[in-house]
């Protein structure tokens, strides 16, 4: 099973809980899984329309799902998932 | 209530006035107990915000890991994320409000060359809003920094 790591902020939500083992075989499948077993997440991974937030990023390994098939790259066993928050700001406008 | 030790304290101070006029930014870990958080140490890494640095800041998703694992190696709590606000008030702006994640505390550090104009820290309610938390320490108003 994949291994899916919870970033430090969202870990209220899932009981305290850092790494979470999945069996889905795809990005969108983890995601799914995860927000069905830990429902208070889903607000903050996943839009209105159910796409992933812009201010998360999802890695798998060491790549960016972005540089790969999106929500649908592959995982595989033994894979580790990384929910990577976007940590940005600034002074007003 | 956030309480701050003296040397992370010096060291974002420090890291605003150094960086200044960009904004500096950094992650900050300790410990916590019911309504109280303790900052023991810092980690400042870059602002990879491409263009303006001085009215905005970014932190890589490599650098985000790293804070994870410098929590999770030295058995620290990730408590949070600094900045700083060049010749700004230590408020947050709608654009930290957008990019904001529960649980973290955001401080800001309001800064105008080597004056520290205020330190205060933040944190997101159940509705997405920031509140202000308290924070224990001491000077925090008009510091003058010494290099």
């Amino acid at each position: 099973m994949a291994i899916i790591i919870i970033p430090t902020p969202l870990r209220k939500f899932t009981s305290n809980t850092a790494k979470v083992s999945l069996s889905a075989n795809n990005v969108k499948g983890v995601i799914e899984e995860l927000t069905i077993n830990f429902p208070d997440l889903k607000k903050h991974l996943l839009d209105e329309k159910g796409n992933i937030r812009s201010f998360v990023n999802i890695f798998v390994g060491n790549e960016d799902i972005r540089n790969l098939q999106q929500e649908q790259t592959t995982i595989k066993e033994e894979t580790i998932i990384s929910i990577v928050p976007a940590i940005a700001g600034g002074i007003h406008s | 209530m956030l309480l701050i030790e003296q040397k992370p304290l010096d060291e974002m101070i420090a890291g605003a006035v150094q960086t200044y006029p960009d904004e500096c930014c950094g992650f900050f870990f300790g410990k916590e107990k019911p309504g109280e958080r303790i900052i023991t140490k810092i980690l400042e890494v870059n602002n990879s915000k491409e263009g303006d640095k001085r009215r905005r800041f970014e932190i890589s998703p490599r650098d985000y890991l790293k804070a994870e694992n410098y929590a999770d190696e030295n058995e620290l709590l990730l408590l949070g994320v600094y900045h700083s606000h060049p010749n700004h008030p230590a408020v947050p702006s709608e654009h930290d409000r957008m990019a904001a994640q529960p649980y973290f505390s955001y401080l800001i550090i309001s800064v105008k060359e080597k004056e520290i104009l205020g330190i205060r820290s933040w944190q997101l309610n159940g509705n997405f809003q920031f509140e202000e938390e308290k924070i224990n320490h001491y000077k925090t108003n008009k510091i003058k920094w010494q290099s």
